[in-house]
């Protein structure tokens, strides 16, 4: 209680020392706090893009399908297996989905597209074409003979609701594919490339279509939360048999894990870079704290102050301070964050061209987990009590005649 | 019987560069209730000697003993410890920890040696009554004169009942008026506990109270003599 006392009068003996000292934690908990929290939103949103919103965070796949991904590589429908999937609390959606690429053809033009047959209402809770839709209607049943178009392809061909698209494509075991289907809606994506691309069909007809009855290319997974993604592959790993082959998003997309790390590492190096500053504006302070203050410790060791109670009370004052600091630029980061979560940072003009060439929708999200900001804060933290070592290690080697002439 | 025993010791400072000889071979006994001033020029090895006497400094040689113990067999933790027990301080410039008040301050010592808090505050208030700053107890140093700042660390250095007080220069600061009172503070204290005080000092005004003068010219006892 009496070290306690005495740190904290200590602390606000000169207040513009450390209100400096604090304001250097605070702002760098702040600083590395948003950095941290905007990168991962704009990670997250990269995953969520490119996986949580179309892809699925896990896929089911048959063997050979990921190195080779066509219809011959499928796997029969297992209604006992989607039933299992459906019940597992850890997962938000079972998606099983036939998928390959087509010729569509309008009255005058023709482009190659993707081809999406999905479970109609399974796929509301991926990626969500339902909500997409800017024109026309959603699909009734998984056996309508009707088809939803990206708004780019629809343009490109020239076509609109109530118009006929043509498909043609190889279906499975080389049976030949191709039919005249009714667009019963237009769907607009915030990416481009799916935008100018895409085509929904209900499950049952696009297995019609590539005479693929009763197969799928893929289940796709949807997890409650991404974190747990690894969990779940295992899990549902070990209840399948060979006939199975369960892949993790970042199997599916390496080439994502690999841009994700890269941006990570540069971003590591902006918060050394921050961290040093910090760091130095930190010590600079305890050096004066020290230097100030050499004549008073010289004179509590004179009367009979041990030496580890001194530094036992330095100690005290500067976990105090970086503590108060530190939750000061918590508090602080916290309106930031939950301002830019709200109302994401968006991108215009020629930057949000170049995002969307990367295939993400041109705004940034930040991130709200809490597990970033206590990451940084904790790094702060340590930092500000590893050069709170150095007092303490004067303290150690003070010799108290030398400091009272001081 | 001397509680103080300092045996032939010598003090060299920058032994390796131009050696500067601050005490050459000093023999002295104090004993308990002795009121002693230590004087002598600038320079002399008045401080030199105090500080090695209190722990603060070894000797180059010679030993010091006090109360049968030397202090070259101890470690500096229990050099530490024997002077939080065993020796009180006061500086010339008080030295009061600015951040404590004044009773605070005198009691800082009783709780750094695990005394119950109800008698530390006890033993605070009457010491700092006996020093004549009753009314002053929750004040802070900077709120206190030089005199009274000095009476602080006074009480403080008699808190825990100090075999012996070592004064460096104690009025060095201070006015006539705070000398002559602070002088027969002390000279009270002496008297009536027993408490031994040391000084080192210049002003003539302590020397013609001290019961003993030891005069140091050039780190050596020029004269020992009782008053």
């Amino acid at each position: 209680m009496l070290y306690l006392k005495l740190a904290w009068r200590n602390i606000w003996r000169n207040k513009r020392r450390t209100l400096i000292t604090m304001s250097s934690v605070v702002m760098a908990v702040l600083l590395s706090g948003v950095m941290s929290s905007m990168q991962q939103g704009q990670y997250d949103q990269m995953i969520d893009n490119s996986v949580g919103s179309f892809m699925g965070h896990i896929q089911i796949q048959a063997p050979g399908y990921h190195d080779e991904p066509i219809l011959d590589h499928s796997l029969a429908v297992d209604s006992t297996l989607l039933r299992k999937l459906n019940e597992n609390d850890e997962i938000e959606a079972v998606v099983p989905r036939i998928e390959s690429f087509a010729l569509a053809g309008g009255p005058k033009k023709t482009k190659a597209g993707m081809v999406i047959g999905t479970d109609i209402n399974a796929e509301k809770f991926l990626s969500k074409p339902d909500r997409k839709i800017i024109d026309g209607e959603y699909f009734t049943s998984n056996n309508e003979h009707a088809v939803l178009i990206g708004q780019g392809l629809a343009d490109y061909l020239d076509l609109s609701v109530g118009d006929s698209l043509v498909l043609i494509s190889s279906g499975y075991h080389g049976v030949s594919a191709a039919d005249l289907i009714p667009i019963k809606g237009i769907v607009k994506f915030g990416i481009q490339d799916l935008n100018n691309s895409i085509t929904y069909l209900p499950i049952e007809t696009a297995q019609s279509f590539y005479g693929a009855y009763g197969r799928l290319t893929d289940i796709a997974i949807l997890a409650r939360s991404p974190k747990d993604i690894g969990q779940i592959v295992n899990e549902i790993s070990t209840d399948l048999d060979e006939q199975y082959k369960v892949y993790g998003w970042q199997e599916l997309m390496p080439e994502l894990v690999q841009a994700i790390q890269a941006d990570r590492g540069s971003g590591y190096i902006i918060l050394l870079v921050l961290y040093m500053i910090v760091g130095f504006g930190i010590l600079g302070t305890v050096l004066m704290m020290t230097a100030e203050r050499k004549y008073e410790f010289g004179v509590m060791l004179a009367i009979g102050t041990s030496r580890s109670r001194m530094a036992f009370m330095l100690i005290l004052e500067m976990t105090t301070i970086t503590v108060l600091g530190t939750i000061i630029g918590i508090v602080a980061s916290l309106p930031f964050i939950f301002y830019f979560n709200i109302n994401p940072m968006h991108f215009t003009g020629e930057a949000a061209a170049a995002i969307e060439e990367y295939g993400m929708e041109p705004f940034i999200r930040f991130s709200t987990d809490p597990e970033l900001l206590l990451i940084q804060a904790g790094i702060i933290l340590i930092i500000s009590l590893l050069i709170s070592i150095y007092p303490v290690i004067h303290s150690k080697k003070l010799n108290p005649v030398e400091a009272m002439r001081h | 019987m001397a509680i103080i025993e300092v045996k032939n010791i010598t003090k060299t400072y920058n032994e390796k560069q131009v050696p500067v000889h601050a005490l050459n071979g000093i023999d002295l006994d104090i004993g308990a209730g002795e009121f002693t001033a230590i004087v002598g020029p600038s320079g002399c090895g008045k401080t030199t000697l105090l500080n090695i006497i209190g722990g603060l400094d070894k000797p180059t040689e010679g030993s010091i003993t006090i109360n049968g113990s030397n202090l070259d067999d101890l470690t500096e933790k229990q050099i530490i410890d024997f002077r939080l027990h065993h020796i009180g301080f006061v500086f010339q410039a008080y030295n009061l920890i600015p951040v404590l008040t004044a009773l605070e301050n005198v009691i800082f010592i009783l709780q750094m040696q695990g005394r119950p808090h109800n008698e530390c505050i006890a033993t605070g208030k009457e010491l700092l009554e006996s020093v004549g700053l009753g009314d002053k107890i929750n004040k802070r140093p900077s709120e206190l004169s030089g005199g009274q700042q000095q009476r602080v660390a006074v009480a403080r250095a008699l808190a825990s009942k100090p075999d012996y007080v070592l004064a460096d220069e104690p009025t060095a600061n201070l006015d006539s008026k705070s000398t002559s009172d602070l002088l027969d503070m002390m000279h009270q204290l002496n008297e009536s506990v027993g408490t031994t005080f040391v000084f080192s000092t210049h002003d003539q005004r302590v020397v013609e109270r001290a019961k003993r003068v030891v005069t140091l010219v050039d780190g050596k006892i020029e004269s020992d003599t009782k008053q």
